[in-house]
């Protein structure tokens, strides 16, 4: 008894000491059980072959970098639903400016970007002087933007062109380039929240907005910055998708579910929903967690479906380990 | 007495320069006078206490002089210089810091990132983590604290007292000349509270002035140079403190007139067995409660904000229930563990928020009034019934019997005034024939006349045959009320006294001032 709550709190001090994230336990548990469930049923290839490995990560890519947006926002004690329409108007603008042209990529890049802007920039403004709740202000700007492209493409629109797919099957040396832009958005993720001032306000006003004014923060600013980068985050997650895809339709970002996805690997990852209190590094590990049991699924061909009933099993787990674990250190 | 200790402002220390000043203050919040005329200096190297009772007008006050507040009329002059606040923000960048008693620190942040929360050095937004650090470590130190906090420690792993000092070095980060404290020992232990003095001592030795509120005349007299009485908004008098005692003081803070009517007090025959004992209850915050109540008396429970007043109510109906202890209703030994046990053996509470606890605001008036049977009946049984139960039709007579006027029961409940909330909150506890009532702060924000209904209801009940624990701040209803007074403090029943005590009695007793220094656990009655 006293030797295991020593060595949990030995272990809590060293996680807390290094800051890595307690959910990276889980997701070693959850790796190893999925290998050992692959050595034992299947052909063993997720232990062994390290091209399942890199195959994980990648599969992870689209919802790994909306994630770290989708992060931001909610330490900023908001949300962001639009974040799959917005995938998805980045696919299709892309492919259909592109034309599989490259001469368009120059033009077909800052254009896509601005609209994620203009997006990003009309949540966070209704948020924040409009003062509509984040869930129904982000999730009518989801149906406005559903509405638009709907409306206006049916399914696949035009193309992009192979120099563009470089994002999403080019390799440098054996690492795909997918990966090295993932990590490079989580490392400036980490940076924004850890060291600038930006996230440092970004922290108080989720934790308790009223402190951060009166300590002169200009908490409207700062969301609406948030809400900007999660919106540039989906872009980017957009672009990523179009050149795995070659050609962007209307239904790619409802479909993968990025939106709900999004926020249940940052909830996962430890970030409160309540704001104020979480950070990228955890979100990383939450959605490596969805890629390893994916690939997993796949390796042992089991119904999809069952695959959902595991994630949903995961999300309720650990938010209610957080809570029975914060509750525990405030007695 | 009065006119003797009212002396005018200004003839203290006429020697220096005021550092903050206000004259003629008032604030109006609807339905109160919260400030009238308050004229008070403040002088550097000086610690100043504000004392009275709940409701005297202490807080308002402070956070006029922090711009929290704008007040009706008056001025504020800093350093000879008239200013307005119209943001906290302004206040603070011209030195006046205030400490309010609910922390204002980010848990999740760190302890350097709360204090320089706004001003974080660092250039072009790139934070510089290791001056944050530093610049933190240095403010701890001024403090003396830097062995006991460190600038990368979450202030959530903090203690009350640690985030106390938090807060403080915050103030003084901004270089302030003048601290305001809201009740700064209001949850320290006596250690700690030791150790907060010291603190403020040796700002004051910088030149600072101190403001701070306080219940606890012992720290009061500890600590402060001059004392301030404040009651009903207005400036009772200013004292050094070497030239007063705490009798004095109390006799300040209280010193009124009865001018308002409250019904009889029980008789002797009404009084009946004893329907419900308490022995030894202790839970996380209460420790060592003994009492007993009886059928037809009604028991007021006295104290100061933080006295677990609140808490001994919430014990008792199980809602934060006792951990240790025995418990007797009716003669039989029974715990309470929640709320819907509390009900099931006859219990009714009024709460102190109506708004948080007793109502369901947006619910009509009829559905309120039946929530407490409703709980009693089975699950899915009652609702289909509805519409001809008996139940339904209880909720007229039950309006009738607590005088609630209004024209129909399936209005919401928020459109009603305060008032007649709480008689709707009073005939939910009718209807589920409660024999025992617990009434925390049963009038408060109501208005005289309703007030006075109210009272005249509370003793209906226990002539009826009912036990009433009504817990009030607000003593003078305490003593026009009760037929026995329980005063608690520290979480402790301090002492019980009888029927009709003095002001001054029941104040004492409450802060600490009776029974020596009340360090023990006391059960004698009060001494005087």
């Amino acid at each position: 008894m006293t030797t295991a709550t020593g060595s949990a709190s030995w272990f809590r001090r060293t996680t807390r000491a290094i800051h890595i994230p307690p959910v990276y336990f889980f997701l070693i548990v959850i790796f190893l059980v999925s290998g050992l469930l692959d050595q034992i049923l299947s052909d063993g290839q997720i232990l062994t072959n390290p091209a399942i490995m890199l195959n994980i990560i990648v599969r992870s890519v689209a919802l790994g970098i909306v994630a770290v947006g989708q992060t931001m926002v909610i330490i900023g004690a908001s949300i962001d639903l639009s974040v799959a329409y917005t995938i998805s108007i980045t696919a299709v603008m892309s492919s259909y400016i592109m034309q599989g042209d490259t001469a368009n990529v120059p033009i077909a890049i800052p254009a896509v970007l601005g609209i994620g802007l203009a997006i990003g920039l009309a949540n966070g403004l209704i948020i924040t002087k409009l003062k509509v709740n984040p869930f129904i202000a982000t999730l009518g700007m989801s149906l406005i933007i559903k509405g638009i492209i709907n409306a206006t493409f049916s399914n696949y629109t035009g193309s992009v062109p192979r120099s563009f797919e470089f994002f999403g099957y080019g390799t440098i040396g054996p690492v795909p380039v997918s990966i090295i832009i993932m990590l490079f958005v989580y490392l400036v993720g980490w940076y924004l929240l850890a060291r600038t001032k930006f996230g440092a306000h970004l922290y108080g006003v989720g934790g308790n907005a009223e402190v951060a004014r009166l300590s002169g923060v200009r908490t409207d600013r700062v969301l609406i910055g948030a809400h900007v980068i999660c919106s540039l985050t989906a872009v980017l997650s957009g672009f990523f998708l179009v050149s795995l895809m070659r050609s962007g339709a209307p239904w790619v970002g409802p479909n993968g579910l990025y939106d709900l996805e999004s926020i249940a690997t940052t909830v996962i990852g430890g970030t409160a929903l309540s704001g104020g209190k979480g950070g990228v590094w955890g979100t990383l590990a939450g959605v490596l967690i969805f890629g390893v049991l994916d690939t997993t699924f796949n390796q042992l061909g089991v119904n999809p479906y069952l695959k959902m009933v595991l994630r949903g099993a995961i999300i309720v787990l650990a938010v209610a380990s957080y809570t029975i674990r914060s509750k525990k250190e405030a007695a | 007495m009065i006119l003797e200790t009212n002396k005018p402002i200004g003839e203290i220390n006429m020697t220096e320069a005021s550092i903050i000043e206000v004259r003629d203050i008032s604030k109006r919040f609807p339905g109160v006078v919260a400030l009238n005329n308050v004229s008070l200096q403040f002088f550097p190297g000086e610690i100043h206490a504000v004392v009275g009772e709940n409701g005297a007008g202490k807080s308002t006050l402070m956070k006029i002089m922090a711009g929290a507040y704008f007040p009706d009329s008056g001025e504020i002059i800093l350093q000879g210089n008239k200013v307005s606040f119209s943001h906290p923000k302004e206040a603070q960048v011209k030195g006046i810091s205030i400490i309010y008693q609910e922390f204002n620190l980010l848990p999740e942040r760190t302890v350097a990132q709360n204090i320089f929360m706004g001003r974080e050095p660092g250039k072009l937004g790139v934070l510089d983590v290791r001056e944050l650090n530093k610049n933190a470590a240095q403010v701890l130190k001024e403090l003396g604290a830097e062995q006991m906090i460190s600038p990368s420690a979450l202030c959530s792993t903090l203690s009350v007292a640690e985030q106390q000092i938090v807060e403080i070095a915050k103030a003084i980060s901004f270089d302030s000349k003048v601290l305001i404290m809201d009740e700064p020992t209001a949850s320290l232990t006596s250690v700690e509270v030791k150790m907060l003095t010291d603190l403020v001592a040796k700002l004051k030795a910088r030149g600072m002035a101190i403001l701070f509120i306080s219940h606890r005349l012992i720290e009061v007299f500890d600590i402060a140079d001059k004392i301030s009485v404040l009651k009903d908004g207005e400036l009772v008098g200013t004292e050094l403190t070497e030239e007063v005692t705490p009798e004095k003081v109390v006799y300040m803070m209280v010193g009124r007139e009865f001018d308002q009517y409250y019904p009889p007090l029980g008789s002797k025959d009404d009084l009946g067995e004893v329907v419900l004992r308490i022995k030894d209850g202790s839970n996380d915050l209460l420790k060592d409660i003994n009492l007993e109540l009886r059928k037809g008396e009604i028991l007021g429970v006295a104290g100061l904000q933080g006295s677990g007043r609140t808490e001994l109510a919430q014990a008792i109906f199980g809602a934060v229930p006792f951990k240790s202890g025995s418990m007797e209703l009716y003669g039989k030994t029974k715990m309470v563990k929640s709320p819907l046990s509390a009900i099931k053996l006859g219990m009714g509470f009024v709460t102190e928020d109506r708004k948080a606890e007793g109502l369901l605001p947006r619910q009509p008036i009829r559905d309120n009034i039946l929530l407490a049977v409703r709980s009693l009946q089975p699950l899915f049984g009652f609702i289909l019934n509805d519409g001809v139960s008996r139940s339904r039709k209880m909720v007229p007579t039950l309006a009738t019997q607590v005088d609630l006027r209004t024209d129909t029961y399936d209005k919401e409940t928020q459109f009603l005034s305060g008032g007649n909330q709480q008689k709707v909150v009073l005939s939910k506890w009718l209807a589920s024939d409660a024999g025992i009532f617990i009434f925390d702060e049963p009038t408060r924000g109501i208005d005289v006349e309703a007030k006075a209904g109210i009272h005249d209801m509370i003793r209906e009940l226990t002539k009826q045959g009912t036990a009433v624990l009504m817990i009030s701040s607000e003593l003078p209803e305490i003593i026009g009320m009760s037929d026995r007074i329980l005063v608690m403090a520290d979480y402790r029943v301090a002492g019980e006294l009888p029927a009709q005590s003095t002001e001054q009695e029941i104040m004492l007793m409450a802060t600490g001032h009776a029974n020596g220094n009340n360090t023990g656990m006391t059960e004698s009655v009060g001494d005087e």
